[in-house]
């Protein structure tokens, strides 16, 4: 019974000398705390391979569910075109056609100024008060509720948008990109809003890239007289370019995987049309738009499929964005990402500037 | 300056470092500033107009009304139109959500930044962290959508039946990973030399990570958590087909509920003006519990979470 008293305060137990031995050894040795203690390790081993776990059960659940469907059309499915409810023939085609065309649409609008924000916040063209409200501010469009932007969408910019549609379709429709007389919802607008939506995403991230730049080099190439733009475009993004694509492909993630705001403008049609002032439909709008009133067990497979197809791709673009940004880290730099960051300007490297 | 190279006269030499840039480049740098500016410029114009036009839209009917009554039948205009239900359910949903996902996330913070890093921790451990936060940051990206096709397959088909509790399930998978690495973040920021000193005192690893590391980090956790129920919140996809929405109150955990979202999602389609008005009123409201949840976590703690 020794172990029930060893846990009683250190200060009693000082003044004995014969038992000062047992104060010194600060490991325990009271056979409960041990239990614990491994107890505690082991604990908390289980809740970290629960994230695991829930990962591999995702996707056991949707590959069981769509089962059907993959028996059924097999890899066939991903480039049929028919979509048909009632007679049970199901392809993937245009959803993949739709998903794919907005969230390139949303890439090419929304790197530039991706980049732009990153360089305008990262640089020092403002002072420092103001530079850091600046990123905020645009990291606070990913906060809004994508249900918000789908309803503003809806009321404000698609209207907006539609005298700019019907001049695209008058003045270039023989380009087939304007070749349909536009509805005012559409692939263009969709692909309008995702670029919205994923700026964010590609103006943090590059931001974070960008700074991360060591310092030296910048001064290197100013000093060698390089003006301050072509040492952004010979020296800092080539430098960050991993890191850049990095955040590209984040932002490709979050685009494949848009539901609400695309859902709303889209149109919601199931057509292949190489005009982008013509309706779409995306797989993650046809899930939110079927799912809830499916019945046939091969109508849901082939919803379930859909999911798996989107699940593959977007797993697939996260990790590689996931390596390319600590391709980055690995080169230096960027290991002041995975310390945390406060953001006091202390993250702001040195800079030697005319 | 002894090294000043003798066959050039100082005076040229400043000639040359104070010579004007070629107009080719001196309008490059000029051109590029002002296209840089115009783009950020134009990257604000959307948060503003969203912002706006859910004040100019929703403000005017934001009575009382909305906050105590249930939606009116679709046409009737002369009984009170409110969302109080889907205020509850938003609510009931996000709490099963965050209780959830809380032990999950911190607990898997905790490992990840306590056991799964630095000379504390061997080898094997070291590999499982990176890969299990390897995974988190990976399951961060699964689009919401996806989690709800999840918990339709878990919950919903096993239950036979809509459900708030499969919602609530579906919004604890989405805040999992957020709430999971803004932990580690948060007890990344208490210095070691902390935990140095309390296991120099006697104390065990249990002990140290609960009195000395949590505590400390308890603010930075909080955020992490205030944000992924910000997230949460104002989840759509994912409620669909799991939650479903209702025009009643919720009923059980077990019967579908209403939500917040969902009711904004079926208004905005509505060729009735009072409901598409009720959904930009609706829209106000999120907007402000979750700009609010979000602004506030991140003003308190001026720490930027690397996680969106």
């Amino acid at each position: 019974m020794q172990s029930s008293e060893h846990d009683s305060s250190i200060g009693a137990r000082a003044p004995d000398p014969q038992k000062a031995g047992l104060i010194l050894d600060i490991t325990t040795t009271d056979r409960w705390d041990l239990v614990l203690e491994q107890g505690f390790s082991w604990l908390l081993r289980g809740f970290a391979l629960s994230i695991v776990v829930v990962l591999v059960w995702m996707s056991w659940v949707i590959f069981q569910q769509a089962r059907p469907a993959i028996q059924q059309f097999g890899l066939k499915f991903l480039w049929s075109q028919d979509w048909d409810v009632p007679g049970l023939t199901f392809g993937a085609l245009p959803y993949i056609y739709g998903t794919l065309v907005t969230s390139a649409i949303a890439l090419i609008l929304a790197i530039p100024v991706g980049i732009a924000v990153a360089l305008v916040s990262s640089e020092n063209f403002l002072p420092l008060w103001l530079r850091s409200p600046l990123g905020f501010l645009v990291e606070l469009i990913a906060a809004i509720p994508s249900v918000i932007v789908g309803l503003w969408g809806i009321f404000v910019l698609i209207p907006f948008l539609q005298p700019l549609q019907q001049g695209l379709y008058r003045y270039l429709n023989w380009l087939p990109l304007f070749g349909t007389e536009p509805y005012g919802p559409g692939m263009l607008p969709a692909g309008v809003i995702l670029g919205i939506m994923v700026l964010p995403t590609i103006a943090a991230i590059s931001r974070d890239v960008l700074l991360a730049v060591p310092g030296e080099l910048r001064s290197a190439s100013m000093s060698l007289g390089a003006t301050r733009w072509e040492t952004i475009f010979k020296l800092l993004l080539p430098a960050g370019a991993s890191g850049i694509l990095g955040a590209v492909m984040l932002g490709l993630g979050r685009a494949l995987g848009e539901t609400m705001a695309v859902t709303m403008v889209i149109g919601n049609s199931p057509q292949i049309s190489a005009s982008l002032l013509d309706l779409g439909y995306t797989i993650p709008a046809v899930l939110a738009n079927e799912f809830a009133e499916a019945l046939d067990n091969l109508h849901i497979g082939a919803l379930m499929y859909l999911a798996l197809i989107l699940f593959a791709i977007t797993l697939l673009v996260n990790i590689i964005a996931v390596l390319l940004v600590r391709l980055m880290g690995q080169q230096g730099g960027i290991s002041t990402r995975v310390e945390p960051t406060i953001n006091t300007g202390a993250d702001q490297p040195q800079r030697l500037l005319p | 300056m002894t090294a000043t190279p003798t066959n050039s006269d100082p005076k040229s030499l400043a000639a040359e470092l104070l010579h004007p840039l070629p107009l080719g480049r001196t309008w490059f740098t000029y051109g590029m500033t002002a296209i840089a500016f115009g783009l950020t410029g134009l990257a604000l114009i959307p948060l503003l107009a969203i912002l706006i036009e859910i004040l100019r839209q929703g403000l005017p009917h934001l009575t009382p009304e909305v906050f105590v009554s249930l939606p009116a039948p679709a046409g009737v205009t002369d009984v009170p139109n409110g969302f109080a239900n889907a205020i509850l359910g938003t609510l009931i949903m996000v709490t099963i959500a965050t209780l959830l996902s809380i032990p999950f996330g911190v607990m898997t913070g905790i490992f990840l930044s306590e056991l799964g890093r630095g000379a504390a921790a061997s080898g094997p451990v070291q590999t499982v962290a990176s890969f299990v936060r390897f995974i988190a940051t990976i399951l961060s990206g699964v689009p919401s959508i996806i989690a709800g096709v999840f918990a339709w397959g878990v919950i919903v088909q096993t239950m036979k039946g809509f459900s708030a509790l499969a919602g609530g399930f579906a919004l604890a998978i989405i805040m999992l990973p957020i709430v999971t690495l803004t932990t580690e973040e948060a007890l990344k920021l208490v210095p070691d030399s902390q935990r140095l000193a309390s296991a120099a005192l006697g104390a065990n690893r249990r002990q140290t990570t609960f009195r000395i590391a949590v505590t400390s980090a308890l603010s930075g956790i909080t955020t992490g958590i205030l944000l992924a129920v910000a997230r949460a919140a104002g989840e759509t996809a994912p409620l669909l087909f799991t939650a479903l929405g209702s025009l009643t109150w919720p009923d059980g955990l077990l019967k579908p509920a209403p939500s917040l979202s969902v009711l904004i999602f079926n208004y905005s389609q509505s060729p009735f003006v009072e409901q598409t008005e009720l959904a930009w009123t609706a829209s106000a409201v999120l907007v402000g519990l979750v700009l609010l949840t979000s602004i506030l976590s991140r003003f308190f703690t001026r720490r930027r979470l690397k996680i969106r």
